[in-house]
């Protein structure tokens, strides 16, 4: 009864056509659609054991003692490891710092730390073996906030730092801290008429997506390993998986299988290293499959942040100044939280002009769950803050919100509060002028002539809270800036390797690189670019692994940019190979193959004047070109560590939403009615897959606003609600429609112009939603998410 | 224990379950059927929606036993149940996807796709149902079913191309 031992090829799937500009269907749809495409936990192999992680069940401790024979006994038990188990003296890792255990070691300093590991025959067996091993721990005082992490005497969460930002912070309970300064704020508040102020609370959010951390470890037989995972980079989890199973890096064989959904989740390790010590042990293959509730442990989250801010404006609504101070709680381990950090102060301005400014961003380490990446990273956060701003500013001068905004936009050539000049198309009062041009959506839509409300189209639907008694709706803005790809002089290239041969008679094009395809689309992209490039119909796009160069991470919104960018230059590499091919064979016959520019079009040589000049078949007969090239973008350069100045930022991207919600003021109840969205994407190499990424990104900024948080628990830092009953996501129903006006203003320096797009609507969405809320009740409302209570006063 | 049931059409056997398995543990762990997805196992998230006989349901809240001589419709028996469904209203044309999985490809409705075999059972059935839906019935019947890449939007599409296309066929 064999199911699925590898991934699944997609040079199997549909064949695909159309070139950059097209909405070209994924190759991997109709194996999506039948069931055949195989994802992570689908993973299976002969005579395999199952993986089983044990859990800290509390949030700080000292590990006095682990007990493990009970565990090793049950039958169809075959290994449990704990911390003194690992093979080397390689026993932490990290994206940033190496301060993450693989086992807790000592101590334990988040509630759900992995502790200890089984593998068995049946995954109950796992299970219930795991629950037999027995833990003595000795409580610790938890840290859970920024008074009691730099209390004095406050507890270190991590004793001895060694890390490249330990000497510059000024709390070892800091993991980094970025001050940004520039011009005099202090001075230009005295020119400002009103001063507004704000403390903003933004909730943990989780990334929830839908397929669990999961894979498939398979010992080789030549003591190395093989391993199939959903992951956001494979060579990042290659470069921390090696040295702690004290393996040459080309031994650990890593192979992309299908993955459900990452959003920043899949950044950080999380069961490769087990699945690979279990493999190894035991000699077998190991697969461990999170469930939901483990899921919630088994990766970082969005940081949840406390922000205070103060701007400034004169009467006739131009901004003066903004000071901030952002407190980003990083949790247990380090993970992303510098990098998050430095996004958060270099874009806590916004999409705004402000020229004096006094900015601080910092992330704690507590011992709350480890946070990390999220889709928005560190922008989200200020977003959500500087936006409420504005809103309170404009009413103070009694302005139109949108007029307000428009009045302040950055366009290019703004400088950033890092000194960085925006050097394309900032479209920011254009993306604004949009979504407020767009006319509304009728007036009480759950009222049907003559008929009963339709309480599906109230707060509360089916529930059957309202008839529309106390129904009022509102109307909200927001506008955002992202950065495209890794900052701060990051080496943020990527690789792509490109086989133009003939087969069949036909040209056929194969791209190999190790980009992961999380749901985005990259694969449609490659095929497409391929296609563009080359002039072939046939474009095939090779499983990704890492027997191919790095493709950096599928995340920042760089992919199509970064590794997009390397299959246009490799293929531009090939396309050179191959009219010096047809130079060298056919050259003599026609002087246009010395003289002309030459292009590859529809299986032929043709020249810039549309003159065939050869077939492809006949140029690549008997040979084929086959190229592997890095390729890179412009470098950036870190933030000065005491002024924030510096080029630190690769590219821009910008939305603009608005909202408009009506809630059921008596039971505190919102249904958001629509939520329309202008984006600025550069050039939409696939329209279609556009269109996904930024209605995605718009719903999970809906959640947030309205529902998404993950609870814990103050007094003892334990997560409260670990599952989809208690963490809510939005569901079709919570959902309202999205309609979508995509500009492409073309960056002169990203290729094809395009611009990166996942992240950027992820990041207006949100305070667009909680302006409406708040025009519609009249309520201050400064904490994500907006829940009941809030809005009734109860 | 040993669980006797219909899967796609095909009797099916497995041996030595727990009595704790869940019916999706079974098809995807035992019987090679790993279409039906595992995102919560708690029935919050509609990932593992099959068809037990006729009407869809949480496979991973049922209890592998509770399946007995029954008969069961996963995603990878999806296009054969929708095509005999035609060939019983002959005229429809039979292709080699079901109509609902055409129009999520189509309608660009699949990202990471995780979602999209409980989405297809459970659209399916609603079109079953309900050949020409509201958009408000559609987000009713697929309320059950998270999906955290696409915002909805495409499926929505999707399911009224399919709903569009079926009553063209007709
Ligand atoms: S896996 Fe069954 S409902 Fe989520
Ligand atoms: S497409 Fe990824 S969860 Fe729906």
């Amino acid at each position: 009864m064999a199911t699925t031992g590898t991934p699944t090829d997609i040079t199997q799937g549909t064949p695909t056509r159309g070139g950059i500009g097209e909405s070209t269907l994924r190759p991997d749809g109709t194996l999506k659609v039948t069931g055949e495409f195989a994802y992570s936990s689908d993973m299976w192999h002969e005579d395999m054991l199952w993986g089983h992680t044990l859990r800290s069940t509390v949030a700080h401790a000292e590990i006095r003692s682990i007990d493990t024979a009970e565990a090793l006994a049950t039958p169809g038990v075959y290994a449990v490891l704990t911390h003194d188990d690992l093979p080397t003296g390689v026993k932490r890792y990290g994206l940033e710092f190496q301060d993450t255990p693989v086992l807790a070691h000592g101590k334990v300093r988040h509630h759900g730390e992995p502790v200890a590991l089984v593998a068995a025959d049946h995954p109950e067996t796992a299970r219930r073996a795991a629950a037999k091993i027995r833990i003595d721990y000795a409580e610790l005082p938890v840290v859970t906030d920024e008074a009691s992490a730099t209390a004095d005497g406050a507890p270190l969460i991590h004793e001895n730092r060694d890390d490249h930002h330990a000497g510059h912070v000024p709390h070892p309970n800091i993991v980094h801290r970025q001050p940004i300064v520039r011009g005099d704020a202090d001075a230009a508040a005295g020119r400002a008429d009103v001063i507004v102020s704000g403390e903003y609370v933004f909730g943990m959010q989780d990334q929830a997506f839908l397929g669990p951390e999961s894979g498939l470890a398979v010992p080789g037989e030549d003591g190395g390993v093989d391993l199939y995972v959903a992951t956001q980079w494979l060579h990042s989890d290659l470069r921390q998986i090696a040295p702690v199973l004290g393996l040459p890096e080309d031994k650990v064989r890593m192979t992309l299988s299908g993955v459900g959904g990452a959003f920043g989740g899949r950044e950080d390790l999380s069961m490769q290293i087990h699945a690979c010590l279990l493999a190894l042990r035991t000699g077998k293959p190991v697969k461990i499959v999170y469930n939901r509730f483990e899921s919630f442990f088994g990766h970082v989250h969005r940081h949840p942040a406390k922000l205070w801010y103060e701007h400034g404006a004169t009467k006739d609504g131009k901004l003066t100044h903004m000071k901030c101070r952002i407190v980003l709680d990083g949790g247990a381990y380090a993970s992303a939280s510098p990098a998050v950090v430095g996004n958060a102060s270099s874009l806590s301005v916004g999409p705004y002009v402000v020229d004096d400014v006094d900015i601080e961003a910092l992330a704690l380490y507590t011992n709350n769950p480890p946070c990390g990446a999220m889709r928005g990273f560190g922008a989200v956060q200020a977003c959500f803050a500087y936006e409420a701003q504005m809103d309170k500013l404009a009413a103070r001068l009694d302005m139109d919100p949108v007029e307000f905004r428009r009045l302040n936009a950055m366009e290019q050539g703004t400088l950033l509060p890092t000194g960085q000049r925006v050097d394309s198309p900032a479209p920011v009062a254009e993306l604004l002028r949009r979504v407020k041009a767009r006319p509304m959506p009728p007036e009480r839509q759950w009222l049907t002539a003559g008929e009963a409300a339709d309480v599906r189209a109230l707060p509360g639907g089916l529930s059957n809270t309202t008839h529309g008694e106390g129904v009022v709706r509102g109307v909200g803005y927001a506008v955002g800036i992202k950065n495209v790809g890794f900052s701060e002089g990051f080496d943020d290239y990527s690789t792509a390797r490109v086989r133009m041969e003939v087969v069949g008679g036909e040209p056929v094009v194969t791209v190999h690189t190790a980009m992961a395809e999380v749901g985005q689309g990259g694969v449609t992209v490659h095929a497409q670019i391929a296609r563009t490039e080359l002039g072939v119909a046939q474009v095939t796009i090779q499983p990704a692994d890492t027997r191919v160069g790095s493709a950096g991470s599928t995340s920042a919104s760089r992919q199509t940019y970064v590794t997009g960018g390397a299959v246009k230059n490799t293929c531009e590499h090939v396309r050179e190979r191959v009219l010096e091919i047809g130079r060298a064979k056919f050259g003599t016959y026609h002087p246009a193959w010395a003289t002309a520019e030459l292009l590859l079009e529809s299986g032929k040589v043709v020249t810039d004047g549309g003159e065939v000049l050869a077939d492809l078949a006949d140029v690549l007969e008997g040979e084929s070109v086959d190229l592997e090239l890095e390729w890179r973008h412009r470098p950036t350069e870190p933030f000065d560590l005491r002024t924030g100045q510096g080029d630190g930022h690769v590219q821009y991207s910008f939305a603009a939403h608005r909202a408009v919600v009506e809630v059921d003021t008596e039971l505190g109840l919102v249904k958001v009615i629509e939520l329309a969205v202008a984006q600025d994407v550069g050039k939409a190499l696939n329209p279609l897959s556009v269109l996904g990424q930024i209605q995605g990104g718009t719903t999970q900024g809906l959640g947030v606003a309205v529902m998404e948080e993950i609870i814990v628990d103050p007094k003892t830092a334990k997560v409260r609600n670990p599952s989809f009953t208690d963490y809510l996501i939005p569901t079709i129903l919570d959902t309202p429609t999205i309609p979508v006006d995509v500009l492409e203003l073309a960056d002169e320096h990203a290729p094809y112009g395009l611009r990166g797009v996942g992240e950027a609507p992820t990041l207006s969405s949100t305070p667009a939603v909680l302006a409406a809320i708040r025009d519609a009740t009249g309520l201050e409302l400064n904490r994500t998410p907006v829940r009941p209570e809030h809005l009734t006063g109860t | 224990m040993r669980v006797n049931f219909t899967v796609n059409g095909r009797p099916q056997e497995a041996d030595d379950v727990w009595e704790g398995e869940s019916l999706l543990y079974v098809l995807r762990e035992r019987m090679g059927l790993p279409g039906s997805k595992n995102a919560c196992e708690q029935g919050e998230c509609g990932s593992c929606t099959v068809r037990l006989d006729g009407v869809p349901v949480c496979a991973c809240l049922v209890a592998a036993g509770q399946a007995e001589g029954r008969d069961v419709v996963t995603v990878e028996g999806l296009a054969d149940y929708a095509k005999h469904r035609a060939d019983a209203h002959p005229g429809a044309d039979s292709a080699q996807l079901s109509p609902i999985q055409e129009a999520f490809i189509d309608a660009g409705a699949v990202q990471c796709g995780f979602c999209t075999p409980g989405l297809l059972i459970a659209a399916d059935e609603m079109l079953e149902r309900n050949p020409s839906p509201s958009d408000a019935d559609i987000r009713e019947a697929l309320s059950g079913n998270l999906c955290r890449c696409t915002g909805y939007e495409k499926i929505l599409d999707a399911v009224r191309l399919a709903a569009a296309r079926q009553s063209e066929a007709v």
